[in-house]
């Protein structure tokens, strides 16, 4: 469902992935691992279509079509979600209003049916049950005043709301007490299923205690350097990245 | 691009810029004593009333036009060569939705302000003013019930002349300001509106005015009384063709609260903006003030101004009865070329008066907008309160806002207290937005009524709706 060949990127000039290669199926949750400043936000923010990173080189397709064609909200209709690393807050916007507006604007680009407030209500309760988030939060402003931990909880909500083919989620660890974390992850393991894959960016193996990825890929200076299953997650741990960085063995995932 | 597309599209980005084609009946160009005694003779007024349009007509000959205001560039309308009279020909005055004009109804109908009773939305009468006059109001007879008079002014001076020769200038004299002056000496219709003692008028009021013939002006005057301890909630809207030359809208709203009463006014000013570049548009200068003339009396003015190619207005509160409260609600848009000054003056005369100023300014395209607001206090009103909040957010870089807050605080028991900012549409707001599924004119638009959500919660229900769509409209273009 998401097949990434090749993929170089510049920011500011500056290449950042250096030839990064990743295949995903259907249903699949793959992790990526790596170091600060190795290319992980830069891969989750081009695969959203930020206008600021510069594609020098690669492919990637999601779901069958030519992915960096498309502009973020096409993407978003697609099915792609991202749950940013520093979500932003949009003062004045009630959670509620923002997210009846992304799911009428989906549903649009789906050729399905718009739904009135009291549809949507309706959808917002039964998927926020689902996903065990409370829904208190879309009163407010999006993510005005929340605590970073508030903020990726709102994300988690969003993701359930909006229901996405392939969730990328870049360190919705970070910055969380364990009761945050858990939240956060029992969210994702509620949602897992055969038609849903995930891509989870973390810095830390802690993560992967509660949300069990089926392969894991070590990111190190815009490049993939090893793949393996679950376990290398604590051969990382263990070791440390600078050892991957020794035993490079180029895969593509 | 073909000619129809490109009409297309204009009309997309203005979509009420049509003409109706209906005979009216036009003076012809140019003001003099005479066309303003034969304004006064076609409406069969009374002699006080002659006198007074001519005394302002003296006032305003002998005053200088405001064009050298610092923030607004336009060239003055060139009062000789336009019409101050026109109206859709009838035989008599309409008594009755089934007199009016079915080509009116349709313009109406089409504006999206159905005047038939049965299909409107319940719980709104409507006065609808067609260039110089007012063609049809609603409701009249459910109003009549509670007491409560809403009819064209020109109907007022007729039925109830001491009521309007009572208020009528007592809020915004006749030689107030140069467009004042010029409204006072040839206005044509507009609403009067009175609530009586103890009343809470049972349903909104509004008017919906509409310029259609080319090379008239546009002056009507709007008087609302409210008694002791009634309250009356109005709305204002207002829309014109799209036409290459400027056309001039210099409107009077004077308002009167007596003791415990509450007037909340709202405007959706929509009135054709010109085009992308800056060719046409509405000059809308425009005086609007109230008197809290009473005990605990109480106006709100909540407008949001998304058309003319020239705003002009400041909506403003004489705080004189002691414990009154005024407010300001505002939202300014201007893109392409237009521009607005727009802000509020709130004069503290009464004790313990409180005012509320929140102004909300969105620049896009080359827009200019200005926030100009004066709180004044003077020395008797003490205990006496004031908070201004002037937000202005920029899209774009070849924008502009300003922001003039001139306070003048005469005695030391009071506090007035000021907060702006400045800001732009962040690009990683948008990109947040444009992540979830809104393309990008939606994700604007959205993070702009979050900016505008304050004052938008003031506006009833029905205007809020429309208000959003037309910020939606206005934004078109103006990112990408
Ligand atoms: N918008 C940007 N402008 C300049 N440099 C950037 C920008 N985004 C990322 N970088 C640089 O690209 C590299 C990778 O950053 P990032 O993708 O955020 O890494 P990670 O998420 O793995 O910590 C870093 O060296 C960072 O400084
Ligand atoms: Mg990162």
């Amino acid at each position: 469902m998401l097949e990434i060949k090749d993929l170089h990127v510049n920011v500011n000039g500056k290449p950042i992935l250096k030839g990064l290669n990743l295949t995903m199926g259907e249903g699949e949750v793959h992790c990526i691992m790596g170091p600060n400043g190795s290319g992980k936000s830069t891969l989750s923010q081009v695969l959203a279509g930020r206008d600021a990173y510069e594609i020098t080189g690669g492919s990637v397709t999601f779901r069958g079509k030519d992915l960096l064609e498309q502009e973020p909200h096409e993407r978003a209709g697609e099915g792609l979600f991202l749950a940013f690393q520093y979500p932003v807050e949009i003062p004045g916007v009630s959670g509620n209003q923002f997210l009846r507006a992304a799911l009428n604007a989906v549903r649009q680009y789906r050729g399905e049916d718009e739904l009135d407030a009291a549809q949507m209500m309706k959808v917002f309760r039964e998927r926020a049950k689902q996903a065990k988030i409370d829904l208190a939060s879309l009163k407010r402003s999006v993510n005005e005043g929340f605590s970073g931990g508030e903020k990726k909880r709102n994300e988690m909500l969003q993701m359930a709301i909006l229901e996405p083919r392939l969730a990328v989620l870049d360190e919705v660890d970070s910055g969380l007490d364990i009761d945050a974390l858990k939240i956060v992850s029992d969210a994702v393991n509620a949602m897992r299923s055969a038609q849903r894959s995930f891509l989870v960016i973390t810095h830390y193996q802690r993560l992967l205690n509660h949300i069990v990825p089926d392969h894991i890929h070590v990111l190190v200076d815009g490049q993939i350097v090893k793949s393996g299953g679950k376990e290398l997650a604590l051969e990382l741990e263990e070791k440390g990245y600078a050892w991957v960085e020794e035993h490079t063995n180029t895969v593509a995932g | 691009m073909t000619t129809t597309e490109i009409e297309q599209l204009a009309k997309k980005e203005y979509k009420y810029g049509f003409v109706t084609e209906i005979e009216s009946e036009t003076f012809p160009p140019g003001l003099n004593e005479d066309v303003i005694r034969a304004i006064s003779a076609k409406k069969d007024e009374p002699q006080w009333l002659l006198d007074w349009r001519l005394k302002a007509f003296a006032t305003w000959q002998k005053m200088e036009e405001p064009d050298h205001w610092p923030q607004l560039k336009y060239t003055p309308t060139p009062y000789n060569e336009i019409s101050y009279y026109s109206s859709p020909k009838k035989k008599d005055g309409p008594k009755s939705l089934e007199e009016v004009d079915p080509k009116l109804l349709e313009t109406y109908e089409k504006l999206g302000i159905p005047l038939n009773e049965r299909a409107r939305l319940a719980g709104v009468a409507v006065d609808a003013v067609f260039d110089s006059v007012s063609v049809v109001t609603t409701f009249k007879d459910t109003l009549k019930k509670a007491g409560v008079i809403f009819c064209p002014i020109s109907e007022a001076v007729r039925d109830y002349p001491e009521l309007v020769q009572k208020y009528l200038g007592s809020v915004v004299p006749h030689s107030d300001n140069f467009f004042a002056a010029l409204n006072s000496a040839v206005f044509t219709d507009g609403s009067f509106v009175y609530i009586p003692k103890g009343v809470r008028c049972p349903m909104e009021l509004s008017t919906y005015f509409r310029i259609n013939e080319a090379s008239t002006g546009q002056f009507e005057r709007t008087l609302i009384v409210a008694e002791e301890a009634s309250y009356v909630s109005y709305l204002e809207g207002c829309t014109a063709p799209m036409r290459d030359e400027n056309q001039l809208h210099a409107a009077v709203v004077e308002l009167v609260a007596h003791d415990d009463a509450k007037i909340k006014y709202s405007t959706v000013q929509n009135w054709y903006p010109g085009d992308e570049d800056g060719k046409g548009g509405i000059y809308n200068f425009v005086t609007k003030r109230g008197k809290c003339a009473g005990r605990n009396s109480h106006i709100s003015w909540t407008q949001v101004e998304t058309g003319s190619a020239v705003t002009w207005k400041y909506p403003s509160c004489i705080l004189q009865g002691d414990n009154s409260v005024g407010e300001f609600y505002s939202v300014a848009l201007t893109n392409n070329y237009q521009q607005a000054d727009t802000g509020t003056k709130m004069v503290h005369i009464g004790k313990n008066t409180k005012s509320t100023i929140i102004s909300k300014g969105i620049s896009a395209g080359k827009g200019q907008n200005t926030y100009r607001g004066l709180v004044k206090i003077m020395k008797g009103a003490e205990n006496s309160r004031n908070y201004t909040q002037c937000d202005s957010l920029l899209i774009g870089d070849r924008c502009g806002a300003h922001t003039f807050p001139y306070i003048d605080v005469r005695n030391t028991s009071s506090t007035v207290e000021h907060e702006a900012s400045t800001s732009k549409i962040a690009e990683d707001q948008l990109f947040y937005v444009q992540q979830r599924g809104l393309d990008l004119e939606n994700a604007v638009s959205l993070i702009v009524n979050g900016f505008c959500k304050e004052v938008f919660r003031e506006l009833p229900m029905e205007f809020a709706v429309e208000a959003t769509k037309l910020l939606a409209v206005s934004l078109e273009g103006s990112v990408g």
